[in-house]
């Protein structure tokens, strides 16, 4: 007894499989456009959404950082309430926020550093403050970093339009906005006036922030700038951090909230109204995908029904020659498999046109295409294994049926 | 010992309904390797019932059926279709080949059910089965291109594939004309003494049963006659 005589493998199923495919043309064609139709649709939206979501978190979260920690907010403390029969009627104006210092900073800072899955840490001081050069003056926002650790978070460098990524003492990158505004080049120098302080910096470096607010306010100094200019030596106001995972950010600001006495934020806090948005679009999603995919098991499951009520007498032949039940059951089942197989990948096909057409006539005011969509070879073989998965799923109740048939009843047929 | 034992086999169908109807009222029977034998009887007879039940398509109700020294009674749909492919060979009266295959490929089919693929040396056997029974250059077309006589060829070659102990015939010649009928008798003729395989074979025309060694005639589920054509003869 050979080897193959123990274990024949699947050559008698797979030889009858595709026979019966090849021979029911109009049939198979008609499930297989069904199905690559199914998988075409799943993967154009799934790249679409993804996309969409990808494109609207950079552009939100670009140019900021994914949490923030913050000194509490400051309170006004109540009154002790008095016991007893007492009513006291009161109205507490709330208190007026001045700058301050993170506790602690430079070790909340390494503490940040450690901790598992954050890509990024940068102390900044921001606070509020004029800039001027000759007759103009505009309203700007000092933000003061350690520009290494700054380009991290925000990816400055990519951003720099003019003059070099580089701050030292008494230097200042802006937005080019505010750099138009003033009518200054790299190299210039404008004063920057908070108040308490001014300073006289020179321009380094131009930057465009995406965002049009921030174009017309940024000036990005030397920490210790920062520090003396709105009269906090030595401290910071905000540490920023970036994580590896954007969606990991508010399981972080949870922990730290609990670990740190200071205010901690996640991009998710800040930016609830899209996260709700994200989640109603996955959800969104995610039901057009099961619809479809039911829809492309239906209609696999139809047509081999009645394919197998049409090669009754073939089943019957084959099992009268000796072919077992199980032969029979994989041999429809691998039909499904085959229609799922071949569909699928037609349809990652027809999904990667469309993707190609979205990005190539789909174009913004500005010529250049909405936002990028690829279908990532991960999520392609992901929807052409469900429709396989589908299409055998489909098989089995028209599989079974048909090695149930009972073959003196089949052949007489 | 006899390659096929029937003994007091019974057939009910339709058990416990109103509708309930025994056709074979226990059948002995025995065939012996090499036999050439004719199972006769008119319509509703039980022929076919016991056809069926001798090929291991149906099972029966009652009795015993030994088949190649094996016992059938007990053994479970893959027992009975691996004794099935191990031991019988089939040729149907519309001749049921599989019309998506060539008339090589069905010859070959029962190897590659039996071994997932057709080696070189079984394709050649089903090469000279094809020669054997005339089809020299028929081999490669599909059965629709084929005459019955000529489709009723592929299926006896097909039958004699993987050499069985016996095959079994219903209506071989039932749909062909007098000529095509004597043509695959004579073959069926000739292949029994090539091959030395048994042959049952279910008819309805005297003639061909004539030519037969042995007719068994069944009545109303009973064996009515058995008789040995050549003892008769001389």
């Amino acid at each position: 007894m050979t080897f193959r005589d123990r274990l024949p493998g699947l050559g008698f199923e797979l030889n009858v499989a595709l026979r019966f495919l090849l021979e029911g043309r109009f049939q198979s064609l008609l499930i297989i456009v069904g199905v690559a139709a199914g998988v075409a649709v799943v993967a154009y939206i799934s790249a679409l959404v993804t996309g969409l979501q990808r494109n609207t978190l950079e552009k939100t979260l670009g140019a900021q950082a994914h949490v923030v920690v913050s000194p509490p907010d400051e309170r006004v403390v109540p009154a002790m309430p008095r016991s007893g029969q007492a009513w006291v009627l009161s109205d507490t104006q709330a208190r007026a926020q001045r700058l301050r210092t993170v506790a602690d900073w430079p070790a909340v800072v390494t503490a940040l550093e450690h901790r598992e899955g954050v890509a990024a840490v940068s102390p900044m001081v921001a606070g509020a403050a004029l800039a001027r050069r000759g007759e103009a003056t505009r309203a700007v926002a000092i933000t003061g970093v350690e520009i290494e650790r700054y380009d991290r978070i925000v990816g400055l460098r990519k951003k720099l339009v003019q003059g070099q990524m580089r701050l030292s003492p008494g230097e200042a990158i802006v937005g080019m906005t505010l750099a138009s505004d003033l009518g200054v080049r790299v190299g210039d120098r404008i004063t920057v006036d908070t108040g308490q302080r001014s300073e006289t910096l020179r321009l380094s470096g131009l930057v465009d922030l995406g965002i049009k607010d921030l174009n017309r306010r940024a000036v990005i100094v030397p920490l210790r700038s920062a520090q003396s200019l709105l009269n906090l030596p030595g401290g910071v106001t905000q540490i920023d951090v970036t994580m590896d995972d954007v969606y990991s950010a508010s399981r972080l600001a949870a922990d730290l909230a609990r670990e740190l006495p200071q205010k901690v934020e996640s991009w998710q806090e800040t930016n609830a109204q899209l996260v709700s948005a994200l989640n109603a679009q996955g959800i969104s999603t995610l039901l057009i995908r099961v619809v479809v995919m039911i829809v492309v098991v239906l209609g696999i499951a139809s047509v081999l029904v009645v394919s197998v009520v049409q090669k009754q007498r073939e089943i019957g032949i084959l099992r009268a020659m000796g072919a077992t039940r199980a032969q029979i059951l994989r041999v429809f089942l691998l039909q499904g498999a085959m229609v799922g197989a071949v569909g699928s990948l037609v349809g990652v096909l027809l999904a990667v046109g469309l993707i190609w057409a979205f990005t190539h006539f789909v174009r913004g005011s500005d010529g250049l295409p909405l936002f990028d969509i690829t279908l990532s070879p991960r999520m392609g073989a992901q929807v052409a294994l469900i429709a396989l998965v589908a299409g055998v799923l489909a098989a089995v109740a028209p599989a079974r049926r048909a090695s149930r048939m009972d073959p003196a009843q089949a052949i007489r047929s | 010992m006899s390659l096929v034992q029937l003994a007091g086999v019974r057939k009910v169908y339709n058990p416990g309904l109103p509708s309930e109807v025994e056709v074979l009222h226990g059948i002995d029977l025995q065939v012996q390797r090499g036999e050439f034998a004719a199972l006769i009887g008119p319509s509703g007879s039980g022929k076919s019932t016991l056809l069926n039940i001798l090929g291991l398509l149906e099972r029966h109700d009652g009795g015993t059926y030994r088949l190649a020294d094996q016992s059938v009674d007990g053994l479970d749909d893959d027992g009975l279709t691996r004794l099935r492919r191990e031991t019988l060979g089939f040729v149907f009266q519309f001749h049921h080949l599989l019309p998506a295959y060539s008339a090589l490929e069905n010859v070959t089919m029962p190897v590659l059910m039996r071994d997932g693929r057709v080696s070189a040396v079984l394709r050649e056997r089903a090469r000279g089965l094809l020669d054997a029974v005339g089809l020299t250059q028929a081999m490669d077309l599909r059965p629709a291109a084929l005459s019955g006589g000529m489709q009723q060829r592929v299926a006896v070659a097909r039958a004699l594939m993987l050499a069985p102990a016996l095959v079994l015939a219903d209506e071989p010649t039932g749909n062909l004309d007098t000529a095509s009928s004597d043509d695959v008798f004579a073959l069926l003729r000739q292949m029994h003494q090539q091959v030395g395989t048994s042959f049952l074979i279910v008819t309805h025309d005297p003639r061909l049963a004539a030519r037969c060694d042995r007719v068994i005639e069944l009545i109303d589920g009973r064996v009515a006659t058995d008789r040995d054509t050549h003892l008769v003869s001389g």
